[in-house]
């Protein structure tokens, strides 16, 4: 178990973003800590895919802070989310597909020895990482068009790690995949913690989410909709909280105190 | 986990052991073996493969970690015996021992925990059997899986040169093939080009006319205005980077598609060509200007010819082997020696008989040679270098190039740069050729055979897919069939419908071939 109490590496405080007419994001609060998943649940259109842009630099948020390893930042662009150490891995996983592994791990990032690539750096790197993963690959070079989509999938996450994050933002990695395939990336999913990384898992996959999560949190229509330690909650009760089932006359008295407040 | 793979694999395989263990792992070299000699003990536990969730971590909704109750101290138990080099089969039964767990147990646990294995132990990849009989079925397969590579070019050079030479055998004569090998330099000089902006999955249509406008500047400049050669020659090359800059810029950062671009730039390099010729129309060249000099120059020193073949292939051999020992110093997987001499004695072949046909006429010629230096140098740029790896990353995936923090445009902007570059190269071999620079310098088949030769030669037009020795494989094919019907007296309108049904067969296998591709999963 990650130590909670500790201080988070990534957290937003009171994030809220406004797209024209539309409040997609309304005072969000959100930590995770290394060594920690971090699953993001909510229903279509709750804001998952806004906050992850947010985190990763594609939007700035309107007002609230991102706060990484106790200072405030602001990230202004993809650039800035990397160099902080936060790498994303999209649910399009944008693999140059006539490429082998090695390029696409490298890709972007390419070692080279005097202005020539080095292919034998890369390649002895990127068997490194994959074994420290336990990622199983045919081979590593051959191109990534002939991988499973769970493999696929898991060279895009290793990719992820070339930059050496502390966070990784994984936008619905297991959609798409088969049940063996789906346990590989579950798998990685905690290698990366056991390798102390901070882990934002977005899924609709409720047995993933139960499967691998620390936290729970669950967004909807924008806002929080509470935190759930995934080890002592179930199934149920996070399905009532992102279908709104928890919106009892206890949360709306909440929502209606925090109305007239403002 | 610290222990590299190799550091195991010298641990555990002793030597006769056949290169196994996890060293080998999908390195190709080595025995299929690998990881085979732990399923002795349990029939059909590859089948099962892979058992990479042990027993109770694979149930989703359990809060149990995949370190499975109790087994805290077998794992730590396996990972002492593994840092210490032994084998997973060995870890596997000194782990049960030494635990008192079921061997089963034990199995599971090191196999999650010796993840170089997996490469070697996944029965569902094909592994290279050694010996001749082991690239026979790797060839094999590949035909099968759709890489055909260069094979159906070069099937098609053999068919044609037989056919030929069945006809009339001056086609094979020594002079025919001389004469050949020069001709086909500036149709193969733009096919160089073309091949760049194919890999990105563009095209351009303005080679021709490039290629005509650099060699009208070229002429105008240095006859008509009397400058130095070399400086009108650095002017027209100048000239043909500037049109591909026109067109990337025009392609990248406006967006509009290339096709039009390019043809747009076909018509107004066609005029601004004709416009800088002016009134007379023909501008003849010195026999003895550089350009002349550059098509016609022949060696005739017997040892000219073979003093290249043999740098070329002592040179190959070199990279070859210092690749080797670099890539099993840093312990990741080469090539066998067997294969690097295999290849170092088919380019001697290759070489030596050129040369060899070389010297049964005048000897070396000078415009092949630079041919070969531009294709190796091309070869060097797309295959060794950041920007060339770039280039097919942008040809595979815009999206993931643009993802990786490479510059979509600029790449695109220097590869029509070079295609233009290259057009103007191939504009100057082909005014050396006609020793002059004419309203028809650059028109009539002439982009068309380019983009033939570049297609024909192997390389995809779907972009991400090519080598740049397409273009002297194309062109070559190209001229052979030109060469052949000229030889046979055969009229213009017959070499026409040839060609165009050997460019109908190129793309035909290179669609059929990306078919069976994705159907095999490959690209």
């Amino acid at each position: 178990m990650p130590d909670t109490t500790s201080q988070p590496v990534l957290e937003l405080r009171g994030v809220s973003k406004r797209f024209g007419a539309v409040q997609a994001l309304t005072d969000v609060d959100l930590a995770v800590h290394a060594g920690e998943v971090l699953a993001l649940v909510g229903d279509n259109g709750a804001g998952k895919s806004t906050l992850v842009k947010t985190i990763s630099g594609v939007n700035q948020p309107d007002d609230g802070q991102i706060v990484w390893e106790n200072h405030s930042v602001s990230v202004k662009g993809p650039s800035d989310a990397q160099k902080l150490g936060i790498a994303t891995v999209y649910q399009d996983l944008a693999l140059a597909d006539n490429l082998d592994v090695v390029g696409n791990l490298f890709l972007g990032n390419e070692i080279t020895r005097a202005g020539i690539l080095d292919e034998i750096a890369m390649e002895g790197r990127s068997r490194e990482l994959l074994q420290t993963l336990s990622i199983r690959i045919p081979s590593v070079r051959i191109p990534v068009a002939s991988l499973s989509g769970g493999q696929r999938q898991t060279v895009a996450i290793a990719r992820s790690l070339i930059g050496e994050p502390k966070v990784v933002l994984l936008d619905e990695p297991t959609a798409a995949l088969g049940v063996e395939q789906t346990a590989q990336v579950l798998d990685l999913v905690e290698r990366l913690r056991d390798r102390n990384l901070g882990v934002i898992l977005i899924s609709h996959n409720m047995e993933d989410v139960m499967a691998v999560a620390d936290t729970i949190a669950v967004l909807r229509l924008g806002r929080n909709n509470g935190f759930f330690d995934a080890h002592r909650t179930n199934q149920e009760e996070i399905i009532s909280a992102i279908t709104g089932a928890t919106d009892n006359a206890v949360t709306r008295r909440a929502a209606r105190h925090s109305e007239g407040q403002q | 986990m610290s222990q590299g793979p190799n550091s195991g694999g010298t641990g555990g395989s002793g030597p006769g052991s056949g290169g196994g263990g996890r060293g080998g792992s999908g390195s190709g070299s080595g025995g299929g073996s690998g990881f085979g000699s732990s399923s002795d003990s349990g029939d059909g536990e590859n089948r099962e493969f892979p058992p990479r969730i042990p027993s109770g971590s694979g149930d989703y909704s359990g809060e149990e970690r995949p370190a499975p109750a109790g087994g805290g101290s077998v794992s730590d138990k396996v990972e002492e015996l593994l840092a210490a080099g032994a084998t997973p089969a060995e870890a596997t039964t000194q782990a049960a021992k030494a635990t008192g767990e079921s061997k089963d147990v034990v199995r599971e646990i090191v196999q999650t925990m010796v993840p170089a294995a997996g490469s070697a132990a996944d029965p569902r990849l094909l592994q290279r059997e050694g010996g001749v009989a082991g690239y026979w079925t790797e060839f094999m397969r590949r035909v099968k899986g759709g890489e055909l590579g260069s094979l159906p070019v070069i099937a098609a050079l053999i068919i044609i040169w037989i056919v030929f030479y069945a006809l009339n055998s001056t086609f094979l004569s020594a002079q025919n093939l001389s004469n050949l090998s020069q001709q086909i330099v500036g149709t193969g000089m733009i096919a160089l080009g073309v091949v760049f902006v194919l890999l990105l999955g563009e095209i351009d249509l303005s080679v021709g006319s490039v290629s005509g406008l650099a060699a009208a500047v070229f002429a105008v400049v240095s006859v008509n205005n009397g400058v130095n050669q070399w400086l009108a020659l650095i002017l027209a090359l100048v000239t043909g980077v500037g049109t591909g800059f026109i067109h990337g810029f025009f392609f990248a950062k406006i967006g509009v598609p290339a096709f039009v671009v390019t043809l747009a730039g076909n018509l107004a390099w066609n005029g601004l060509m004709l416009n800088v010729l002016g009134s007379t129309g023909t501008v003849n060249l010195p026999n003895n200007g550089i350009v002349s000099k550059l098509y016609t120059t022949i060696y005739g020193q017997l040892a000219a010819a073979y003093g290249v073949a043999a740098i070329a292939v002592v040179l190959y051999a070199l990279v070859a082997l210092y690749g080797r020992m670099r890539r099993t110093k840093a312990g990741v997987p080469a090539q066998p020696l067997g294969e690097i001499a295999a290849r170092v004695i088919l380019l001697a072949i290759v070489a030596f008989v050129v040369a060899y046909v070389f010297n049964q006429y005048k000897g070396l010629p000078l415009a092949p040679l630079i041919f070969l230096i531009f294709i190796v140098i091309g070869d060097f740029i797309l295959r060794r270098t950041v920007y060339g790896r770039r280039i097919f990353a942008v040809g595979g995936s815009i999206e993931a190039a643009r993802r990786a923090g490479i510059s979509v445009p600029f790449i695109r902007i220097t590869v029509f740069m070079i295609c233009g570059l290259m057009s103007a190269v191939g504009g100057m071999f082909l005014a050396g050729q006609i020793e002059s620079a004419s309203q028809t310098s650059g028109s009539g088949n002439l982009l068309m055979n380019a983009i033939a030769a570049a297609v024909i030669g192997g390389t995809s037009l779907f972009g991400g897919r090519g080598k740049t020795w397409s273009a002297l494989l194309g062109a070559l094919v190209i001229g052979s069939i030109q060469s052949g019907m000229n030889i046979q007296g055969l009229s213009n309108s017959i070499q026409f419908m040839v060609t165009g049904a050997v460019l109908l067969a190129a793309v035909v296998i290179d669609s059929v071939a990306r078919r069976t591709q994705k159907a095999s999963g490959r690209v």
